[in-house]
């Protein structure tokens, strides 16, 4: 997991430094490109168990199927621009803020970085008062000891009780009228290097929440814990034996390559998967008419690529499983043999897609090695692979073997430099979610568009033990903008529109039944835009840059409001020491000269922002 | 320069003496002026809480000369340590880091270490090279460290030789819970669960002395595998970028107190090789 910030950050602050070019004097402004003409309207593409909206966001993604999309209609592309502030709230931390706020039943649920505070807001009263705070203390070590990141990606609403996790890897169930824990379960261990940072997914009668920290020599696994007292249902591992991944007679992997007894140890060196990485940090979809769930695994670890010969499962790939027993259904790898540390951990939207004729229960997953998926999600079964952004990594995608086509130039390799690896490391895209819309048919996808090089240079020291680190530089892929808000036309596989962003845009993504699209840049703008042109609709300037999820709700005056969490944290603790980190001396003197300018963009600071209408 | 007022002795007595007058009108009295250290609180031979390790005494002894008192700043020395011990100002010194550590300013190195085979001695074995024909044979214990495909360099030198399925890895994280968790991969080569293991020296040479069964270490060679992969390290302190003055008392300390840190480091069994790669008599 590392790096969902961390990276980006190093990111911004080393493109302008490493590649030895000087940092432009200003930053390019936000560039909207028509790339095909909008989609027409009445679509083959449609969302699977479609509910009736009812003006709450009770899930992380709102619905099961991870759309992020909301029928509420008020706010338009014809009034957007009227937006004002309704409301806003500071959380009192100042890390970064990856959270959506929910919405339950007349309060407002928001969940903060370490040390993970979860706050109920009164949207009845005016200004919306905190009802509660509940403070779950995790240890103080898990900043150090876990991983080196603070975040929190949210929480779940279900059964009277807001499910959360905790850095220092408890899984809490906070009771929405007295806020007090129902139950707490520790399920991650900080001194085995495992943390908690996903927002869980309830799905019937469980909980899932999986493990991050694949870089610590951690062995990755998703959890299923009973809603009524936090008891673990079941634990399935992502490396090792069969009856420890849940592989069974259920399992029917499309593909050969996925096929056979004890993968998960036969395609690892010795019993180098014991330690093999493959934790679960991103998103989980659920179809209730398949009862399967759907999630992906994180990249293989500790070892380096040479030293782990195989396609190292079930890491860096996407599993579906029973909602109930956790039988693994299917299993498809994204990045076999993970090289670049493209962890396979972002969202996954279910759709009905009709091709020829035909209705296809399909998944789309933008995923980080560079490559909209639309997968069948009954068998896993690729039905196609798309670039969606400028891919050097790989030369093409095997759609017969499932699977992309190494580059072997871009191998890395002890002390030789590997440049222009596309994309970077945190990949096309990295956790933040992409949202659809059945009436536009486009799915809008928040990523960035860095390329890396890699060389090893710099000494470095972890645990008194001193080794020459990878010194890694990225910077912004051909064409200078590090961010895009791409609106993906799934129908014609291909871009309808994107606008081109200075910084990565790392902020979800929301869309609504007005067509109005949202997200936030870095520096702190919060967008409204057209869903079908993406023209800019609205913006407003964010006390801190953007990172969190946006989300939207009817309020309990009747009108639409659209919320999201400001708080780019990290950017002088985070951000700026993801480039003190760079273990290149090198590139220190352009750090320092990134930082000049970093303060006219973005300060720390956690800050719910509220919108409605007039 | 942080927070800390520092008066400090460069060379002796004469300006200690013109510290201490100043003391007695701006700063704090002598005595009352803190050396504030970043170390891990578990981690021996290096440092713990109990202020047991190497660096805790030589911490002591730059203090003695600083006319300071050691407080710490207990962190594990994992991703981000620098960050939020000695950049966010929390602490100024950190007492090991290899040289070539861009991300602090580094003191000249006070000694220079290297990876080491670590056999139990009752074993046939005697490997001194990474090129012995024999570690394609015995199960090999290296530790990893998994930075961005990253690893300790006997990791590496092992995978480049096509030396994988009889490698065990052992991360340096170990169980924070237990006692200096880098030690388990000694603990491994004592227990049989591997032939030999490829470790950091100063880590191996401590535990080996301290291993219930007698254990053999040697240097590995080459020291440096090509194109550029090093197994010997310069060890150095570190201070921010900027603090230059306070690098220089230090490196003042480190002169005059050569004897004494030679005399901690051997009594921790810290295998040193001088320059020419000879051993260092100890």
């Amino acid at each position: 997991m590392r790096r969902s910030l961390a990276a980006s950050v190093a990111a911004l602050l080393l493109c302008p430094a490493c590649s030895g070019k000087k940092p432009a004097p200003s930053a390019p402004p936000a560039k909207l490109v028509n790339l095909s003409a909008p989609a027409a309207g009445q679509g083959n593409i449609a969302i699977p168990n479609d509910e009736a909206d009812d003006g709450q966001w009770t899930r992380p993604a709102k619905d099961y199927a991870s759309t992020r999309y909301s029928k509420l209609d008020q706010i338009n592309t014809g009034n957007a621009g009227n937006l004002r502030v309704a409301f806003t709230f500071s959380t009192g931390v100042n890390r970064g803020h990856e959270a959506a706020p929910l919405v339950v039943k007349n309060t407002m649920y928001i969940v903060t970085p370490y040390p993970n505070y979860l706050y109920a807001l009164d949207l009845t009263k005016p200004g919306a008062p905190a009802k509660w705070t509940f403070k779950p203390t995790p240890k103080a070590a898990s900043q150090g000891v876990a991983c080196c990141d603070v975040v929190n990606r949210g929480a779940v609403y279900a059964d009277g009780k807001i499910i959360f996790n905790t850095l220092d890897g408890e899984t809490i169930a906070v009771d929405e009228n007295t806020g007090k824990s129902v139950w707490r379960t520790q399920l991650a261990n900080i001194n085995l290097g495992e943390s908690i940072t996903m927002a869980p997914l309830v799905a019937k009668d469980k909980v899932f929440v999986g493990v991050s920290g694949s870089e610590f020599g951690i062995r990755g696994w998703l959890t299923a814990l009973n809603l009524s007292d936090g008891k673990l249902a079941w634990r399935a591992y992502h490396t090792g034996p069969d009856k420890d991944v849940l592989i069974g007679p259920r399992f029917k992997p499309f593909y050969a390559s996925e096929k056979g007894p004890d993968l998960g140890v036969k395609t690892w060196p010795g019993e180098s998967w014991k330690i093999g990485g493959g934790g679960v940090w991103g998103w989980i979809s659920f179809d209730p008419a398949l009862n399967l769930i759907y999630y992906g695994t994180a990249n293989p670890g500790p070892w380096n690529a040479d030293e782990r010969p195989g396609d190292n499962k079930w890491t860096a790939g996407i599993f579906a499983r029973d909602a109930d027993t956790g039988e693994a259904v299917w299993f498809v790898q994204t990045s076999p043999h993970d090289l670049f540390d493209y962890d396979s951990i972002n969202e996954l939207i279910l759709l009905d897609l009709s091709i020829g004729g035909r209705t296809r229960k399909v998944l789309v997953r933008p995923e980080r090695n560079g490559f909209m998926y639309v997968i069948d999600r009954q068998t896993g079964e690729v039905l196609s692979a798309d670039e969606y952004g400028p891919v050097t990594s790989w030369t093409g995608f095997n759609l017969k073997a499932g699977r992309p086509i190494e580059n072997t130039a871009k191998h890395p390799e002890t002390g030789k430099v590997v440049r222009d690896i596309c994309p970077a490391a945190p990949g096309m895209k990295d956790w933040q979610p992409s949202a659809f819309s059945p009436r536009t048919q486009l799915l809008y996808v928040p990523h960035q568009l860095l390329c890396e090089d890699a060389e090893n240079v710099e000494a470095n020291y972890i645990a008194g033990t001193p080794y020459v680190g990878v010194n890694v530089k990225m910077y912004a892929a051909p064409g200078g903008y590090r961010g895009e808000f791409l609106a993906w036309d799934i129908a014609k596989r291909k871009a309808a529109w994107a606008i081109k962003e200075d910084l990565p845009v790392y902020s979800g993504t929301l869309v609504t039944a007005g067509d109005v699209a949202f997200y936030g840049t870095m520096d702190g703008w919060f967008k409204a835009v057209d869903a079908r042109t993406g023209k800019l609709l609205w913006q407003f300037k964010c006390g801190s840059g953007i990172i969190g999820q946006p989300t939207t709700y009817r309020g309990p005056d009747g009108k639409q409001y659209v919320s999201v969490l400001a708080g780019v944290g990290g950017w002088a603790g985070g951000i700026v020491a993801g480039g003190l980190d760079a273990r290149d001396s090198s590139a220190a003197l352009g750090m320092v000269n990134a930082m000049r300018d970093l303060p006219d963009k973005t300060t720390k600071g956690g800050m719910l922002y509220v919108f409605a209408l007039p | 320069m942080s927070s800390r007022s520092r008066n400090l002795v460069v060379g002796g007595v004469a300006i200690a003496v013109l510290a201490a007058g100043l003391a007695a009108t701006a700063a704090p009295a002598r005595g009352d002026r803190v050396l504030r250290v970043c170390s891990d609180p578990n981690n021996l031979p290096f440092s713990n809480q109990r202020r047991e390790g190497f660096e805790n005494r030589i911490a002591d002894l730059v203090a003695r000369d600083l006319h300071e008192k050691v407080e710490y700043t207990w962190w594990a020395q994992r991703r981000g340590f620098v960050r939020n011990t000695l950049k966010s100002g929390t602490c100024d010194l950190i007492i090991g880091v290899p040289t070539g550590m861009g991300m602090v300013l580094r003191t000249a190195p006070y000694y220079r270490s290297t990876y080491v085979f670590v056999t139990r001695r009752d074993s046939p074995l005697d490997i001194r090279s990474f090129d012995d024909p024999v570690l394609k044979k015995v199960r090999i214990g290296v530790q990893l460290i998994g930075d961005d495909g990253t690893n300790t360099p006997p990791a590496h030198a092992l995978s480049n030789r096509g030396i994988i399925q009889n490698v065990k890895g052992y991360t340096v994280y170990g169980d924070y819970a237990t006692e200096s968790p880098p030690s388990r991969i000694i603990d491994a080569v004592a227990n049989r669960e591997v032939d030999v293991a490829v470790a950091w020296g100063p880590m191996a040479g401590y535990w080996a002395r301290r291993s219930p069964v007698p254990m053999k270490i040697v240097p590995v060679t080459p020291q440096i595998d090509l194109p550029f992969l090093p197994f010997v390290f310069d060890i150095a302190m570190g201070v921010r970028r900027g603090d230059t003055t306070f690098r220089a008392s230090l490196d003042s300390v480190l002169v005059s107190r050569r004897p004494e840190i030679q005399h901690i480091l051997d009594s921790y069994g810290i295998p040193q090789v001088s320059p020419a790669g000879v051993r260092h008599s100890s």
